[in-house]
């Protein structure tokens, strides 16, 4: 087991958002944090990344993740928040080149290969031909796209990824979650999303946690959590109809 | 040339150039003009330990020199320290005065001007020693206040409660200045701000804390970096936070302590350079903490010549000279960047 998190429950102040929840992520796995709005799947993700303080006991490999200094952990995991707020004038290049921080801190890194590294993963989001520009002038999804080329360039084992595609067009969703898909499928990968376009989580996920009110509403192999009566309680509506409708709106 | 990129050493050569020429023009302009012949002069009898005889050179050697350096590395120290904070907090409204680290150091200062308070074994540095050690408890005291409303420490705690803390020791310096009724003029003299009659060892003592100061702050340039694009981003790319948050706050204080101590208050200097020199060489503090040095020197250095010469033979603190400038280049700057976005 790569990730495993043990009866972890998340409050701020007196409100908890997430109420005991247990799951565990594998090598090659794709688990996508699925349920309605309020459901805790952001809190959850930060609390893993060590933004939420939590109870309750979260390892990757093996390790209690408070032990991990923030620089190992940073080589185990990274994270790609939902919104990317940048205070200055800082360029594409310079964002995706933090990525080496964890690496750097440990010595192991020669500059040429660092370079290249950067370049790659710009290539691979779309942005290298604009590498120069200040991320201030950014749209929503090209920010987003600047930060995932950072956790490429960090480019550590396990994602955690808060909503990759909210910010990004039609064409860029179906890109981005296929190069993920490719990443993944390298030895020792494994991703934790959220996903609220539950046919995208379909299409890409391996597993599924059902989150909603905070309280796990069932994990395991994606088949047999997103079926029909699972996500009708959730949801409180035959999303399958629905689906079909909207199908048929386009033919 | 990549936007991250280092200076060449051509270019650091031709900052220092242009610090010496700022330094030069300083030394021969006052009250009374003194050509530069003389002042070479002067200076190698100086360091070669040579009886130094004539007034004007004397003026020179103990008046102008001392000053003129306190100058300089009080222009470098201010903007390093609001760089650093500015970067820290990733608020460009971040100084030592909107942190309250100022108001502790000024409070201390205060008290030894009024009531000859004074920091035992540190007679030599009185005020230099009262305004550090209130600077650091003013810092602790905010941090630990901070720390105990958000365990996180997060920015907007740290700046709401450095503006409270500000008022409230304007408010006991009013206090000092009601009951000690026969020092009121020295201490809003002092208050203004002002490096006249600075000595050499206190230069000595300026230039040691900002050397360090720099060197620490350089070394942090990766993680103010990004601090600077997000805290959270720090957080997930492996970025010590909390640890890089207290070095950066507790050298950036102690400095503030000195250069507040040696020169009073000096305002808007922390505030509008980073600004400028952002605006010519970027963001990154890769280039941005050495040029905001050399910036942060010359920028004092002309404020300082026009508080002498404006109105010579009398002559204007400087602190008014550059919250004068300040707050109009201030407004400029920020009517220049609400326009473009």
């Amino acid at each position: 087991m790569m990730l495993e998190v043990k009866n972890v429950s998340v409050a701020y102040g007196r409100i908890e958002i997430v109420k005991d929840v247990s799951f565990s992520v594998a090598p090659g796995d794709w688990l996508m944090l699925v349920g309605p709005n309020g459901a805790g799947k952001s809190t959850l993700l930060n609390a893993i990344a060590r933004l939420a303080p939590s109870t309750g006991q979260i390892t990757l490999d093996r390790r209690p993740i408070e032990d991990l200094k923030p620089a190992e952990r940073a080589t185990k995991m990274g994270l790609l928040r939902q919104d990317n707020p940048v205070g200055y004038h800082f360029s594409i290049e310079e964002i995706a080149e933090l990525g080496l921080y964890a690496k750097r801190a440990g010595w192991l890194s020669t500059k040429q290969r660092d370079d290249d590294k950067v370049e790659q993963a710009l290539r691979m989001v779309g942005l290298w031909e604009m590498r120069r520009q200040s991320a201030l002038t950014l749209s929503g999804g090209e920010l987003q796209r600047a930060f995932l080329a950072q956790l490429f360039v960090q480019d550590p084992p396990l994602l955690l990824l808060d909503e990759p595609t909210s910010h990004l067009d039609f064409n860029y969703q179906i890109q981005t979650l296929e190069l993920l898909d490719r990443w993944r499928q390298e030895e020792g990968r494994a991703i934790v999303s959220v996903m609220h376009d539950l046919s995208l989580a379909r299409k890409f996920g391996s597993h599924a946690l059902l989150l909603n009110k905070g309280v796990a509403h069932g994990f395991g192999p994606l088949e047999e959590i997103l079926d029909d009566q699972h996500l009708n309680d959730v949801y409180g509506l035959d999303v399958r109809r629905f689906m079909k409708t909207l199908l048929e709106q386009w033919q | 040339m990549k936007t991250g990129d280092r200076f060449s050493a051509v270019q650091y050569v031709g900052m220092i150039l242009l610090v010496l020429a700022a330094l030069a023009v300083c030394l021969s302009l006052g009250s009374v003009s003194i050509s530069l012949d003389t002042i070479g002069k002067a200076l190698g009898k100086f360091f070669s330990q040579a009886d130094i005889n004539s007034p004007l050179e004397r003026i020179i050697v103990f008046v102008r020199l001392p000053r003129v350096l306190a100058v300089a590395l009080s222009g470098a120290a201010l903007s390093l320290c609001g760089v650093a904070m500015q970067g820290l907090l990733r608020n460009p409204l971040a100084d030592g005065s909107t942190l309250g680290v100022s108001s502790g150091a000024s409070l201390g200062a205060v008290l030894t001007i009024a009531f000859g308070f004074n920091v035992p074994g540190f007679a030599l540095f009185g005020r230099v020693g009262m305004a550090v050690l209130f600077a650091f408890l003013s810092l602790v005291l905010i941090l630990s206040l901070a720390y105990r409303l958000d365990r996180q420490l997060s920015t907007h705690t740290i700046i709401l409660i450095g503006i409270v803390y500000s008022m409230f020791a304007a408010a006991l310096m009013s206090l000092v200045l009601a009951i000690a009724k026969d020092r009121v003029r020295d201490i809003v003299f002092w208050t203004m701000g002002s490096l006249a009659g600075t000595d050499l060892p206190h230069v000595l003592l300026l230039a040691v804390s900002l050397i360090i100061v720099s060197i620490v702050l350089f070394r942090l340039r990766t993680e103010l970096n990004a601090f600077a694009i997000g805290e959270s981003n720090a957080e997930t790319i492996g970025v010590n936070v909390r640890a890089v948050k207290l070095t950066v706050l507790i050298v950036a204080s102690v400095l503030i302590g000195v250069t507040v101590a040696i020169g009073g208050t000096i305002g808007f200097v922390g505030l509008v350079v980073p600004h400028m020199v952002r605006l010519v060489v970027g963001p990154n503090h890769q280039r941005l903490v050495p040029a905001s040095l050399f910036g942060g020197a010359i920028f004092l250095l002309f404020a300082d010549l026009v508080a002498r010469t404006i109105v010579s033979p009398l002559e204007l603190p400087i602190g008014v000279i550059t919250s004068l400038v300040g707050a109009v280049v201030f407004v400029f700057l920020f009517w220049r960047q609400v326009r473009a976005a």
